[in-house]
């Protein structure tokens, strides 16, 4: 084995024969593994689909698709999508640049403001503004008719505009952080050589700034529709009292209410297919809107930029700042840990109504949500130390190895990123309820499988870019110093790539810690999550324990968000 | 020590040849420079004796061992072939401190814990890093980097160092400093090294011999550096060696004529009598021509004057053509500085004549 291990390319020149060095060996093992995690559950959805045994059959997909109440909530998810990715962007570019290149006050304390409701689990943020803004029972709505003596609330919130305004909320973070991060790197010398040219400020920022940056806006506006398009959390959360669907939770509706029957299954899977091919549609018409040529002067740090002054527009502009913030981080906030507070749902928000009671009783006396915590720590630790392991090894085959069929790997490996979860959720079930043999249904492991699938593309764009950033000559270096291939790797490059490795692993526990999409599909009887649970109890109508159980899950998101950034601030130092 | 054989390499990236055919021995002891343009295969060929690049044919000795040729089906790796090499990035690995990094290969050769201590500080010691033994690379200059990749290289083999382009990275006061060093350490210990570099000044400096590279991979001259300087083989060394002038030229009834055009430009220099073709090319280096005002030499008018310090350099314009002439500053207040405008002649006392010019980068 250690004489097999030792030779690699680089080293292997002439023994083409020998097949089983360890880079084939590595090339194979990512190949195997992302075949049965990505590629076989999308097949099972096709096949599902399209054939009944071997035969060939069209008639299921066709009465899916052509169902006027499938044809709804396609358009719904169409619009949504295009209303949260068109304003998104639109708010994420505004406030981007207000804190990137402008004179405005407390900047640093701002950015990290606008982090906050990209770690915030939308469902949770849907839960809250239902809290505030449901048409009779908010607080908002009954402070407004209080205090105005209308009859008809403020606002209504489970409405096809209420889903877009949350998911605005809690998606625009994508393109301001894409972009502020832009402006940081860029070159400012860029746009001080078109001031001299005799440009005026607004000019430059038309034709200098914008489209430098445009790639930061065009790449943060995919995920946010990406994201849309697949949402499950928020449509599911306001629109299911008003009977107003999207194709993820229509396809969710489906299967629940065949109870897990093959022939649900097979319904949702056809509308899975129909869910990707929108999905695929609008990436492709974005593509072709934003088609853009790639600027490579966005690199490294760059001095101090020029910033921009705001003059009798600051104070009203750091006044809206702060108002937006108000609005979408401690609004919500608020109401979740009061209503967890309250000792029975509607009462007003008065100190004497307050109690501790919901928290003692979702943490310490109820089984369910102590097994749903326990389940969520352990798939998040063991999916997160799992996608960590594969996604760098993806890394090192696509980045160092020069091998046939990488770029397949490549491709598998990223499928997961634009397939919805719904839908990755639908074909690991059609995979592993007994297809082969082997049935994890109503397991923990199943979820594990899925949650693989869906965040090894994380770990390995994490591991990729340090792998990147690992000249090949450091690795040459210490070969000429007597190191083989393998104690090179070993010496070497893995030392060096642990930073991205460790961000890697809490970029997947993270996510997976809030997760919802996938494993509401997955769930059985003992294998619930934390956000299942939250969303189980909810729909139980138990508003006040939701509301407790939310903000046990906010405190454990926002402590690992901080180990996170602890750790990657220390690795810069 | 140990010799190194390099017998009709070429090595290709694909279909496109990087080095073509190229043959030469290095003698044990010897510091043998490959010079070339960038971009023309000099570093490829560095990676071939190291064992990153494969050969399509060919074969490289080190000492007595055959360690690479393709026809024989032969690949010793590169960990085996005991070499030391500074990479022209240096490649000091950010994650050990200075001495981790000097101690690395003797833990690699399996040198006692003891002896691999005491080398790696001699080493440490040679190339003046001792007070920084316990920093990590980040808090070295690019300098210091270097001199770490030294003396990790150095300890690495005592038979043969490959050093690719290892001071082109540092500004002008460090690398004259460091090209002495490296040649009185290679002195000192008596190792062989294969210098690779694109300045032909560090190759002067520093080589006992010099290869000349051309941009197509092949070499066109070896020898030491004087007769490379003196008698380059034709025109891409003579013009890679130095700034150079180049005149073309035609033979007519036994004397020679610039020519320009249509014009003719009579050249005041003897026939030479190794050129057989009626046109060709006169070049000249501008250090070695002389201004003359005595009616003589090839006429022309003053340009430009330069003064850069301890040279003079003027312009000379000849029919369409502009002579770069260099004259020494102490000769040049002894003798009087042309003036702009004025007519003189050029003294062409060192010629060479080469019958093409190859265009190119250099």
């Amino acid at each position: 084995m250690k004489l097999l291990l030792r030779t690699g390319v680089g080293t292997n020149q002439w023994g083409n024969n020998s097949l089983f060095n360890l880079n084939s060996l590595l090339m194979i093992l990512c190949v195997l593994i992302l075949f049965v995690t990505v590629a076989m559950p999308m097949t099972m959805i096709i096949y599902g689909t399209f054939f009944y045994g071997f035969k060939l059959e069209w008639k299921i997909f066709l009465d899916v698709v052509l169902d006027p109440a499938n044809i709804t909530s396609m358009w719904n998810t169409i619009i949504i999508a295009f209303w949260v990715t068109t304003i998104g962007t639109v708010i994420g570019l505004f406030y981007a640049w207000l804190i990137g290149r402008s004179d405005i006050p407390f900047k640093g304390f701002m950015k990290t403001l606008f982090i906050i409701p990209y770690m915030f689990p939308p469902f949770i943020g849907a839960m809250a503004w239902g809290l505030l803004l449901a048409p009779q029972s908010g607080y908002l709505n009954k402070l407004y008719m209080s205090a105005t003596g209308a009859l008809e609330p403020l606002l209504n919130i489970n409405s096809i505009w209420g889903i877009i305004f949350v998911e605005i909320c809690y998606y625009f973070p994508f393109v301001f952080i894409q972009v502020v991060s832009a402006l940081e790197r860029m070159d400012p010398t860029l746009e001080e050589s078109a001031r001299i040219a005799g440009a005026n400020q607004f000019y430059v920022i038309r034709r200098i700034t914008l489209p430098l940056v445009l790639p930061a806006i065009a790449s943060g506006a995919m995920l946010i529709l990406i994201s849309s398009l697949s949402h499950f959390g928020v449509p599911a959360i306001l629109g299911f009292s008003q009977n107003i669907f999207t194709l993820p939770t229509k396809i969710y509706e489906l299967i629940n209410r065949s109870s897990g029957s093959f022939e649900g299954i097979r319904q949702g899977a056809a509308l899975s297919v129909l869910l990707v091919i929108v999905v695929v549609a609008a990436l492709w018409l974005q593509r072709k809107i934003l088609k853009s040529g790639h600027y490579d002067i966005i690199r490294g740090k760059s001095m101090r930029p020029m910033v921009i002054q705001l003059r009798s527009f600051k104070i009203p502009l750091l006044g809206l700042c702060l108002g937006t913030l108000l609005f979408i981080v401690v609004a919500p906030l608020f109401i979740i840990f009061a209503v967890g507070m309250l000792k029975a749902y509607g009462l007003p928000l008065s100190l004497e109504n307050m109690t501790l009671r919901n928290f003692e009783y979702v943490l310490f006396h109820s089984q369910m949500v102590r097994d749903a915590i326990g389940n969520s720590f352990v798939l998040a630790i063991m999916a997160a130390i799992i996608s960590m392991f594969v996604g760098t090894m993806i890394a090192y085959v696509v980045v160092k190895v020069d091998v046939k069929g990488k770029s397949l790997l490549e491709i598998l490996s990223l499928l997961p990123y634009s397939v919805p979860g719904i839908v990755l959720a639908i074909g690991v079930i059609l995979m592993w309820s007994g297809a082969f043999y082997i049935n994890l249904y109503n397991t923990i492991w199943i979820i594990l499988i899925a949650y693989i699938a869906r965040y090894v593309a994380f770990a390995m764009k994490s591991s990729s870019a340090s792998l990147q950033q690992v000249h090949s000559s450091l690795e040459e270096a210490s070969r000429s110093c007597g190191a083989t291939y393998t104690e090179s790797l070993i010496d070497i490059t893995l030392p060096l790539i642990r930073p991205g490795m460790i961000a890697g692993f809490f970029l997947i526990f993270l996510p997976v810690m809030r997760e919802l999409t996938t494993s509401v599909l997955l769930y059985g009887p003992f294998s619930r999550t934390l956000g299942v649970a939250i969303y189980s109890i909810n729909s139980e109508g138990n508003t006040v324990q939701a509301a407790a159980l939310s903000g046990v899950a906010i405190i454990i998101i926002m402590l690992g968000e901080l180990t996170l950034r602890f750790i990657t601030r220390e690795r810069k130092g | 020590m140990a010799g190194v054989t390099v017998k009709n390499v070429t090595i290709a990236y694909g279909d496109k040849p990087i080095v073509r055919d190229v043959s030469f021995a290095v003698q044990d002891g010897e510091c043998f420079a490959v010079l070339g343009p960038s971009a023309c295969g000099k570093t490829t060929l560095a990676r071939g004796i190291c064992g990153f690049n494969k050969l399509n044919s060919g074969e490289i000795y080190i000492g007595d061992k055959l360690v690479v040729s393709k026809s024989q089906k032969v690949f010793i790796d590169p960990e085996k072939r005991d070499l030391g090499v500074v990479f022209q990035d240096y490649a000091v690995w950010p994650h050990m401190t200075v001495f981790e990094n000097v101690r690395y290969p003797l833990k690699k050769r399996g040198v006692p814990k003891d002896e691999a201590k005491k080398r790696a500080m001699q080493a440490i010691d040679l190339v003046r890093m001792s007070p920084y033994a316990d920093r990590l690379p980040s808090q070295l200059s690019g300098g210091q980097q270097q001199r770490v990749a030294l003396a990790r290289a150095l300890v690495s083999s005592e038979k043969l160092l490959i050093l690719d382009e290892p001071i082109t990275n540092l500004d002008a006061n460090l690398r004259e400093e460091m090209r002495f060093e490296i040649k009185e350490l290679q002195r000192k210990i008596a190792v062989t090294v294969i210098y690779i570099t694109h300045d032909q000044g560090d190759a002067m400096a520093i080589a006992d011999r010099i290869a000349i590279m051309d941009t197509d991979g092949r070499i066109r001259q070896i020898g030491d550096p004087e007769t490379v300087y003196k008698s380059p083989q034709d025109s891409f060394v003579y013009k890679f060696i130095g700034l150079s002038n180049f005149l073309p030229i035609e033979l007519q009834d036994n004397h020679l004529f610039v020519v320009d055009g249509e014009k003719k430009i009579p050249f005041p220099v003897k026939r030479p009598e190794y050129i057989s073709k009626p046109q060709f090319w006169a070049a000249s280096h501008p250090s070695e021509l002389q201004i003359v005002k005595n009616g003589e030499g090839l006429p022309g008018t003053v340009n430009h004057v330069i003064f850069l310090g301890n040279t003079y350099e003027y312009r000379i314009q000849v029919g369409s053509y502009e002579v770069r002439v260099i004259q020494d500053s102490a000769e040049a207040m002894k003798t009087g500085i042309p003036v702009i405008g004025e007519s003189c002649g050029i003294n062409f006392d060192i010629v060479k004549f080469y019958e093409d010019v190859q265009e190119g980068r250099v």
